[in-house]
Order: structure tokens, then C-alpha cells, then sequence
């Protein structure tokens, strides 16, 4: 019960943040984006994301190396997200 | 738990004191027989000015303190110290401090090849660069960066 009324407080939705050359690309830093309720891989999240905004579909298909991170943490594209996660899109790091 | 205080891990815009870093480091234990550093800096040439460092607060200081943890333990070290600078860089500044402090110079110095070489392509910072003439461009990752990051994957 309270996992129910947990989601419907934030809906069914997860925080999509752009980073660096993306971000710009994009025109925003960060989003929401509503999902299933029994989530989805993140290769279909980036399909939802390109379907809604023209921008994020080109800059997405450009960058051949993208990176994600779900809740901080790098994943693969075949990692599910859920409700609630906070997902990063970005290009190759370039530190140090 | 004598390791986890003997990591500093830190993401800031301000510069950093590279001799009382290392004098943190060298004071760690009676036991240390050396200290290695690492210092990167902006790197001129071709008209550049600047390089603006972008990171993704919260994620960046986990993957700084799981690196420091693992080199640690991987190199058995007394202590590590790793400081990357963010903000507007220009060239000649410090962007980032890696130290290792350990009982011997080979778990010294190879583990700091070690945090560099990750940190590069590991923890998630964005560099853009800034020429004369009002340019910028952001950095593209290089192959050699990630071929020394997962040199070290097999030990």
C-alpha cells in the first residue's frame, strides 16, 4: 500500500538529466518523462525520449558512444528503469 | 576504520594547496616510505584559452570515493587523495590532484597511474575549450584514454 501511494505522489514518471555537448545539442538540462509503471529498459526510455523532441532524436542518433547512468550509477542499455529513478544521458567522460 | 579516513576525495572550483595535500598525505603513518603525486593542468597551444570542466554533482563524488576505495585496496595503500577542479580553467591552472601515500614506491606510484588513468574516463567530467577568437569546442574522448583506463582491468 504504501509503495502505491508512493507512486502516485511522483506519478509514473523518472528525471531525465542532459549533460555536457548533449545538453546543449538538446536545448535543456533535465526532464520528466512518464513511463510504465513496471518501467522500462533504457534503450526504449532513449526511443520515448527522441519520439517527443525532434532535437533530442538527432542529438541521441549523433552521438555514436552515449552514455547512462541510473541513480549515479553507469548502466547498459538493457538495464531497466523504473518510476522514481533519476537517468543521466551524456557523452564519453573527458576528465582528468 | 584507519583506511576510510585516509581518503580525501573532493570536486571544487577553487584552486588546491598542492603542498599541504601532500603533507596530508605524508603524515598519515609512521609506516609510509613514500608519496606520489600527480598533478594535471591545462595544456596550452593552438590558441587555446580556457577549458570550462562540467560534472554531474552526486555521481561524480561516488565514482570518486569507489575508485579511491579500490585502489586501496588493490595497491594496499595508506592513503589517496584525489581533487578535480570545475569551473573556468585557463591554461597553465591545476585541474586535478592525484595522490598515493604507501610503504613502498612501486604501490605509490602505480597507483596513482591507476587513479588518473580511471578518473579520465571514469568519472563523469566534460571538458569544453575555449579559443581566441571566441571559439569553443568540447573535448572528444580519445581512444588512448580508454585503453589505458582498461589496461588495468586485469590485474
Amino acid at each position: 500500500m504504501v509503495d502505491v501511494k508512493g507512486s502516485a505522489k511522483t506519478g509514473m514518471t523518472v528525471t531525465v538529466l542532459y549533460f555536457a555537448a548533449l545538453r546543449e545539442r538538446i536545448g535543456r538540462e533535465t526532464q520528466e518523462l512518464a513511463i510504465p509503471p513496471e518501467g522500462l529498459v533504457v534503450s526504449a526510455l532513449l526511443a520515448r525520449l527522441g519520439a517527443a523532441d525532434a532535437r533530442a532524436a538527432s542529438a541521441l542518433a549523433e552521438e555514436p558512444r552515449l552514455r547512462v547512468a541510473v541513480n549515479h550509477a553507469l548502466c547498459t542499455m538493457d538495464d531497466l528503469v523504473r518510476p522514481g529513478d533519476e537517468v543521466a544521458v551524456f557523452p564519453p567522460m573527458t576528465g582528468g | 576504520m584507519p583506511k576510510a579516513q585516509a581518503v580525501h576525495v573532493a570536486v571544487q572550483e577553487a584552486p588546491f594547496d598542492v603542498a599541504e595535500e601532500m603533507e596530508r598525505l605524508s603524515a598519515l603513518s609512521m609506516l609510509a616510505g613514500g608519496v606520489s603525486l600527480f598533478i594535471g593542468q591545462v595544456r596550452g597551444g593552438d590558441g587555446l584559452i580556457s577549458l570550462t570542466l562540467e560534472h554531474y554533482p552526486g555521481m561524480t563524488e561516488k565514482v570518486m570515493q569507489a575508485l579511491a576505495g579500490e585502489a586501496m585496496e588493490r595497491f594496499d595503500l595508506l592513503g589517496c587523495t584525489l581533487i578535480h577542479r570545475v569551473g573556468r580553467l585557463e591554461v597553465g591552472q591545476q585541474i586535478v590532484f592525484v595522490g598515493a601515500c604507501a610503504a613502498h614506491r612501486g604501490t605509490a606510484l602505480s597507483a596513482t597511474s591507476f587513479l588518473i588513468d580511471r578518473l579520465k574516463t571514469g568519472a563523469p567530467f566534460w571538458k569544453k575549450e575555449e579559443y581566441a577568437g571566441g571559439s569553443t569546442t568540447w573535448v572528444q574522448a580519445r581512444a588512448e584514454d580508454d585503453a589505458a583506463a582498461s589496461a588495468w582491468d586485469s590485474p
